[in-house]
């Protein structure tokens, strides 16, 4: 399991208390929808998903994809302890929701491209390499209490 | 998977555009997956891995090209592509994982330098262009 260096935590926690989590969310989960259409199966009751602008403009979709950031902020408060902190979630998406895990990797490689259009240039090759090990360690934790 | 109109046309118009960084965007599409996914330094052990290493500038340089060869061909990437396709299964036989690594590498790259222009649309075209040249650069792998 990846293992945080203080400079990988500083860089997470600086780039993140400059992220508006409300556009972020909505850009991220909207982005899964588009970009791989088929987790679109976990949505039926969002309503219109029918083009990138729908899905984009859907206000399920925004306020859904604030709540996931805003969990995945409180988990940045928590870089040591991420099985732990999301021990509860991942019974939930196991247990209620049926989630592949497969999909908690696409949505973090969504969030590090939303990242990297937000930043730009400030999202250099290292501050990447930060974030790849925080979506790897939250989709690990995630799916650490599926059975 | 086949490319509809639309996502060619998108591809082709912002390739407009990545081309004029080619080579800076070679660099740092090889860069990115160096220190995001180490394990695939593990198939460059004869290169020299530091920022600014004319064998790195070279390298990236010559995967911008190929995708750029995809995207003139943008109708038969298979035909466009054959040949890399040849090497990558005989002779370079690199795990098909890693072409999902760095075409991720490769997006953000783009999107760090061109944000205005990776809407979602683009996006989607994007990762579905780089997954297309994946398949045909590991099809013939067995």
């Amino acid at each position: 399991m990846g293992h945080f260096t203080e400079e990988d935590k500083a860089t997470i926690t600086s780039l993140w208390g400059k992220v508006n989590v409300e556009d972020a969310g909505g850009e991220t989960l909207g982005r899964l929808l588009v970009v791989y259409p088929w987790t679109q199966r976990f949505f039926d009751s969002f309503g219109n998903l029918s083009s990138a602008s729908a899905i984009m403009g859907n206000p399920k979709v925004k306020a859904h994809g604030k709540k996931v950031l805003t969990s995945l902020g409180d988990a940045i408060k928590h870089l040591d302890d991420l099985k732990g902190t999301f021990a509860q979630l991942s019974e939930l998406h196991c247990d209620k929701l049926h989630v592949d895990p497969e999909n908690f990797k696409l949505l973090g490689n969504v969030l590090v491209t939303v990242l990297a259009i937000h930043f730009s240039k400030e999202f250099t090759p290292e501050v990447q390499a930060s974030w790849q090990k925080m979506v790897t360690a939250v989709a690990s934790a995630l799916s650490s209490r599926y059975h | 998977m086949s490319l509809t109109k639309t996502e060619r046309t998108i591809i082709v118009s912002m390739w407009a555009k990545i081309s004029t960084q080619a080579d800076t965007i070679g660099t740092e599409t090889l860069e990115r997956p160096f220190l995001s996914h180490p394990q695939t330094k593990t198939y460059f052990p004869h290169f020299d891995l530091h920022p600014g290493s004319a064998q790195l500038r070279a390298h990236g340089s010559k995967v911008v090209a190929a995708v750029g060869d995809a995207v003139k061909s943008i109708d038969d990437i298979g035909g466009a592509l054959s040949k890399l396709s040849e090497l990558h299964a005989y002779i370079l036989r690199v795990d098909p994982v890693n072409f999902k690594l760095l075409s991720h590498c490769l997006l953000v790259t783009l999107a760090a330098r061109f944000p205005a222009d990776f809407t979602a649309e683009a996006h989607a075209a994007w990762d579905k262009f780089l997954s297309v040249v994946s398949s045909v650069l590991t099809e013939k792998y067995r």
